[in-house]
């Protein structure tokens, strides 16, 4: 097994082991639980805008849930001292950021992925198609690797997981607002900003069942980027 | 096996460690003596490649460690000052996470553990929760991380920190028990506790390397080992008198007295032991005590690593 691999399974044994992964896993779920009652199910509506309203709401806290599971793979390695065992490892830096992400991931994923049971009442009871609700869940993990990139760059520079947590949700408000910047900004940054959102610019599609290029491409770039930095972020710690 | 060349690390304008250099051969057990804040630890980590230096080399086997594949790390193991430990796991888990990290092949990852476990005292804890250990045990899960994979070079940083005084003497025989098959750089700012355990020392002060050698070498070359003590009842005074008439005698103090008995300090060679216990008797001295003195390691420190010291 690579090393990336070695380290994604310790991190994603690391959430089941503790409580911090039951307790977000639990709050993902009763929040999008609670958003699907009050607000995607309100009215009358056809089958498929509840769907989009769905994956609309759980957004959300996908986005929330991921800086908390980013918070602490960096921040609490460098608090435990246990960094020092990775660094002293036969590892590149680019597999230990790797693994850590991917643990977190796949933790973000089965608890994203758990929620199907809502889509699911929809399919019973209604009209929607299966390829509206791939697309959904394509969107959402894409939403949820971007932000977990941003939240584990934030977890590199920080130095405890309160810290990082702040960090990653500054990063990641920040694209979020974008949007906002882009309406009180003239062109060309205009059209900049508003392309950078992270949720208005390129969410919207999958939540109507779409998928575009274009869109995947954005949540990748802003993964890998966010992964890049925080591999800079890791080799630079070396040498302090 | 592993040479040091002109190694120093600077944090902005303060040198942490000042052009290092040293060698260590293969099979040696070395004592990394020094002072808080002597650069002991910075020196372990740029070794074990958690730091970086800001100029200088490191080799094993004439191989630049910065720069030579990252399998040449799986032939160092290290355990830094704070053992690194994940606290959720059970330390057999733990040791077949460290043992895969560090390129063990997977079908003999569950026997290696077994073995480090077996040789580090941690069998019967194999499913144990790291963060239910004791000091002692956790230290021990430290040194079985380092040991894991099997490594050729052992780079130990204050493994007895805290420990108790029988966990101390367990943890200066498992270092004894290295020797041989591991090289072993051991840090530690206690020389009695790496003196028992290390074939030769490595003296760091404020950064710079200021001395090495065994510990006799040492002491010869600063004069240390000179002081015999005696425990003795009956006339102090003049056995103390008697002390000083013996040749070689440079000097005789009285250190305590209670309970009708006194220990004198005697700063003289101890190859002079049998002629001042002749004299103490003379004296009229009851001798209950006669030995070399107990300060001589910790005045041999104070003389090596110590702030303004002369070495």
């Amino acid at each position: 097994m690579s090393a990336a691999l070695l380290i994604a399974r310790r991190e994603l044994g690391g959430y089941f082991r503790t409580m911090t992964g039951w307790i977000i896993a639990a709050s993902v779920l009763l929040i999008d639980g609670l958003l699907f009652n009050a607000f995607a199910l309100e009215g009358q509506r056809r089958s498929t805008e509840v769907l989009t309203r769905f994956f609309y709401f759980a957004s959300g806290p996908t986005m929330v849930a991921a800086v908390f599971l980013a918070m602490r793979l960096l921040a609490e390695e460098r608090q435990l001292g246990t960094l020092a065992l990775l660094y002293a490892s036969p590892v590149r830096d680019r597999d230990i950021v790797l693994g850590k992400f991917l643990g977190a991931l796949a933790f973000l994923s089965g608890v994203t992925l758990a929620t199907v049971y809502m889509p699911l009442l929809i399919l019973v009871h209604g009209h929607i198609s299966v390829g509206h609700l791939l697309a959904g869940y394509l969107g959402l993990l894409l939403l949820g690797a971007a932000s977990l990139g941003l939240g584990t760059l934030g977890s590199s520079l920080a130095r405890n997981q309160i810290l990082a947590a702040i960090i990653g949700a500054a990063l990641l408000v920040s694209l979020l607002l974008a949007w906002l910047l882009a309406s009180v900004t003239e062109p060309p940054f205009s059209a900049l900003f508003a392309a950078i959102a992270l949720h208005n610019a390129h969410f919207p599609a999958f939540q109507a069942g779409q998928v575009h290029l274009r869109d995947v491409a954005y949540y990748l770039l802003v993964t890998w980027v966010a992964l890049f930095a925080t591999t800079r972020v890791l080799e630079a710690r070396r040498w302090r | 096996m592993i040479q040091v060349e002109q190694l120093s690390k600077y944090y902005g304008a303060r040198a942490a460690i000042r052009n290092l250099s040293f060698r260590i051969d293969s099979g040696e057990v070395v004592g990394f003596l020094g002072l808080n804040g002597a650069g002991k630890t910075t020196t372990l980590r740029i070794l074990g490649s958690v730091l970086l230096p800001t100029s200088g080399t490191v080799r094993l086997d004439g191989q630049d460690i910065f720069t030579a594949p990252r399998e040449l790390k799986a032939r160092i193991g290290f355990l830094p000052e704070l053992p690194p430990l994940y606290e959720d796991m059970d330390v057999g888990e733990y040791l077949a996470f460290v043992a895969g990290l560090r390129g063990v092949d997977p079908a003999r990852i569950r026997a290696r553990v077994g073995e480090t476990e077996e040789r580090t005292g941690l069998a019967a804890l194999d499913d144990e929760r790291i963060s239910t250990l004791s000091h002692g045990y956790r230290q021990r899960v430290g040194v079985a991380q380092a040991l894991v994979h099997s490594p050729e070079v052992l780079l130990l940083d204050e493994p007895a920190n805290g420990l108790d005084p029988v966990q101390n003497v367990e943890m200066r025989a498992l270092i004894r028990s290295l020797r041989g098959d591991h090289t072993v750089l051991v840090s530690s700012h206690i020389l009695p506790e790496i003196a028992q355990t290390c074939d030769r020392l490595l003296v760091i002060r404020d950064g710079e390397l200021v001395a090495q050698g065994t510990e006799t070498e040492l002491e010869q070359r600063l004069g240390v080992g000179t002081g015999v003590e005696l425990e003795i009842a009956g006339p102090v005074d003049a056995v103390a008198t008697a002390l000083r008439g013996v040749a070689g005698v440079r000097a005789v103090t009285v250190q305590a007295a209670n309970g009708g008995r006194a220990v004198l300090r005697v700063d003289a060679p101890d190859t002079l032991r049998p002629a001042l216990a002749q004299a103490a008797v003379a004296a009229g001295a009851q001798l209950f005590r006669l030995d070399v003195s107990a300060d001589r390691l910790e005045s041999l420190f104070l003389r090596l690593a110590g702030r303004g010291g002369a070495a």
